[in-house]
C-alpha cells in the first residue's frame, strides 16, 4: 500500500480533476466542501490553471458554462444551498450540451439548512433541479477512493455524452480522510470540434446557446437529448450488490448510508438472517434493472437514506409492488447508526 | 482486527493532529484505515473531536459512535462520551484537566496527566502526542520504525524540525 496517501474526500476530488486535465475551477466557499475550492486555489497557479473565487454560486456556474463553451475540462462544485442557487446555470448547461462537472457535498436542508452531512438534494440531483426537460448522469462515491476515480469518469462521461455530471456526496465523504492510490485510470479528452475556438476562417461559426424558440425545433431537440440520455440508461448504469446470493431483504443505500448498512449487514449475517446490499453507484441512471431483478425473489426492500425519503421512490418504481418497500432514515444533518439499520432490518422500517 | 478510537477535547489541543498521526500509522502498517473529523462550528477553545478505525478488513462506517478507546482531553468530552464506550474497552483521560475519576467499572481507565508531563518536558503544546503515545502501547507497543514514518507524513516538511520531539512525547506517554 505504499503508493497510497491520506486525503479528505474533497482534496481527492480536487486532486483527481487536476490528473483528469482540469485547469478550471470556478467556485463559491461553502462548509462542508471548502477543502475543494482551498485545494484548487493552492494548485491551479502552479500548473497554469484558473482557480477563481467568483462573486457567487450563480456567476461561478456561468463561467464554468464559458470554459466548457471552448472546450476546456472545467467544474465547480458547493454544498446544497449553492447548487440551488447554481440549478438555472446547470439547466443552461444541459440545453446547450455542455460538459462539465458540479460537485454537491450535501448538508442538511432545506433552505439554509445546518453544515453536517445530508442525502436531502437526491431528488434535486436525479430529478432535474433546474427547469426544463434534462437529466444529469449524477455518481454517489462512497469512500475516498471513489471521490478520486469517479472524479475522472465524471469528466470522461461529460466529454462522451456533451453533458454535465454531478458527483452527489455528502459531508462525510467531503471530509472524511482514508488511503487512497492517485495512480488514475486517465484517458486524454476527446476532441472537440463543436466548440467555439475560433473558426480560422476555415469553418463555419460554432453556436452554443439554449435558446430555441421556434417549438418544432426544440420538440427535435429534446427529443434527442433524451434519445441519448435512453443510451445512457442502457450502458452507463453502475451498481455494487453486497452479499445478495441469497438474500431474502434487501438493503438499497447509497454514500455514506451505504457504508452504515454494510456494518449493519455484518452484524445481522452474525445472527443468520439473510440481508444484503444494493447501492446504487450511479443514481441517474438508476440501477432500475437489478433492483427489479432483486424483487423476483426478496421478501423486501430497506432504502436507508439521509433524508425524509428521496430514493425510496426510485426504489419503489423498480421492484413495482413485487415486494414491500421500506424506509430507514435520518435527516437534517444526522445519520442512521448501524443499529438503527440492523433493527430495522429485523423489525422493519417506517412503511 | 478493528479498533474504534475517538479522541476528543478542545479546538487547539492537537486533537485532530493526533488521529491523523494514527491514521497514518496505521497505513504505514498496511492496515484499512478512516479518520473522520467533527467539522461543526468549531474554533480555537470549543470542542473537537475525530474517529479513527484501524482494521485488517475494510472499513465500513467512518463513523465512531462506541469507541475502543476513548481518549479525553477535556472535562466535556469524558462527560459526552465516557458512556458511549464498549464495555470492556479503555478510556484515557489527561487528569491534569479532568478533576474527576471516570466513573465507568467496566472499562479500563488510565488517568495521566498529560498536560502537566507536556511544560515538565518542556513541550507544551504536545500533551496530546504524550496521550497517543499511552495509546499506542496500549494497541500494539511502541515501534519507532513506523512511528517515525506516520510523523513524517503528517508533520508538513515546513515543520520536520518537529518530529523528534513529537516522537519523544510519544515515548514518554508510552512509558507511562
Amino acid at each position: 500500500m505504499a503508493d497510497k496517501v491520506l486525503m479528505k474526500g474533497n482534496e481527492a476530488i480536487a486532486e483527481a480533476a487536476i490528473l483528469a486535465g482540469c485547469r478550471h475551477y470556478f467556485g463559491y466557499p461553502i462548509t462542508p466542501q471548502t477543502e475543494i475550492a482551498a485545494y484548487m486555489a493552492k494548485r491551479m497557479p502552479k500548473i497554469g490553471g484558473t482557480f477563481l473565487q467568483a462573486e457567487s454560486e450563480i456567476a461561478a456556474i456561468n463561467m464554468v458554462y464559458g470554459a466548457a463553451s471552448v472546450g476546456m475540462r472545467v467544474m465547480t462544485s458547493s454544498s446544497s444551498p449553492g447548487v440551488s442557487l447554481k440549478s438555472e446555470g446547470i439547466s443552461y448547461m444541459a440545453g446547450s450540451d455542455l460538459p462539465g462537472l458540479i460537485v454537491n457535498v450535501q448538508r442538511g436542508g432545506p433552505g439554509l439548512g445546518g453544515i453536517q452531512p445530508s442525502q436531502s438534494d437526491y431528488f434535486q440531483a436525479t430529478k432535474g433541479g433546474g427547469h426544463g426537460d434534462y437529466h444529469l448522469i449524477v455518481i454517489a462515491p462512497d469512500s475516498v477512493q471513489e471521490m478520486a476515480d469517479y472524479t475522472v469518469k465524471a469528466f470522461d462521461l461529460a466529454d462522451k455524452y456533451r453533458m454535465p455530471v454531478m458527483i452527489l456526496a455528502d459531508g462525510t465523504m467531503g471530509q472524511m480522510m482514508e488511503p487512497v492510490s492517485l495512480d488514475l485510470d486517465i484517458k486524454p479528452a476527446p476532441e472537440k470540434p463543436w466548440a467555439t475556438t475560433g473558426t480560422g476562417c476555415e469553418r463555419k461559426h460554432n453556436i452554443i446557446n439554449s435558446l430555441s424558440l421556434v417549438p418544432e425545433e426544440l420538440e427535435k431537440l429534446n427529443f434527442e437529448r433524451f434519445e441519448k440520455y435512453a443510451y445512457i440508461q442502457q450502458n452507463e448504469v453502475m451498481y455494487e450488490e453486497y452479499m445478495m446470493e441469497d438474500a431474502e431483504t434487501v438493503i438499497v443505500a447509497f454514500g455514506i448510508a451505504a457504508r452504515v448498512s454494510k456494518n449493519a449487514i455484518t452484524a445481522a449475517r452474525k445472527e443468520g438472517i439473510k440481508v444484503g446490499l444494493i447501492r446504487p453507484i450511479t443514481l441517474w441512471p438508476f440501477p432500475t434493472e437489478v433492483i427489479s431483478k432483486a424483487a423476483d425473489k426478496a421478501k423486501r426492500f430497506i432504502s436507508v437514506e439521509l433524508s425524509m425519503g428521496q430514493m425510496i421512490e426510485d426504489v419503489k418504481l423498480a421492484v413495482n409492488g413485487k415486494a414491500d418497500v421500506e424506509l430507514c432514515n435520518r435527516a437534517g444533518g444526522m445519520i442512521p447508526s448501524p443499529e438503527q439499520v440492523l433493527e430495522a432490518i429485523k423489525n422493519g422500517g417506517a412503511k | 482486527m478493528t479498533k474504534q478510537i475517538l479522541i476528543a477535547g478542545f479546538g487547539g489541543q492537537g486533537i485532530l493532529f493526533a488521529g491523523k498521526f494514527l491514521a497514518y500509522k496505521g497505513l504505514t502498517e498496511d492496515k484499512q484505515v478512516s479518520w473522520l473529523p467533527s467539522y461543526g462550528p468549531e474554533m480555537r477553545g470549543g470542542t473537537a473531536s475525530c474517529s479513527v478505525i484501524l482494521s485488517d478488513e475494510p472499513v465500513g462506517s467512518p463513523i465512531v459512535s462506541n469507541p475502543d478507546v476513548l481518549i479525553a482531553m477535556n472535562i466535556p468530552s469524558l462527560d459526552k462520551y465516557e458512556d458511549s464506550v464498549v464495555p470492556g474497552g479503555v478510556i484515557i483521560a489527561d487528569s491534569a484537566l479532568i478533576d474527576r475519576h471516570v466513573k465507568r467499572t467496566d472499562v479500563t481507565a488510565i488517568e495521566i496527566p498529560a498536560t502537566t508531563l507536556a511544560s515538565e518536558n518542556n513541550m507544551p503544546t504536545l500533551a496530546n502526542m504524550i496521550i497517543t503515545g499511552k495509546l499506542l502501547e496500549i494497541l500494539d507497543g511502541f515501534n519507532e520504525e513506523s512511528i517515525r514514518a506516520a510523523l513524517g507524513k503528517v508533520i508538513s516538511a515546513k515543520h520536520a524540525d518537529m518530529l523528534e520531539i513529537n516522537l519523544k512525547a510519544l515515548e514518554i506517554g508510552s512509558k507511562l
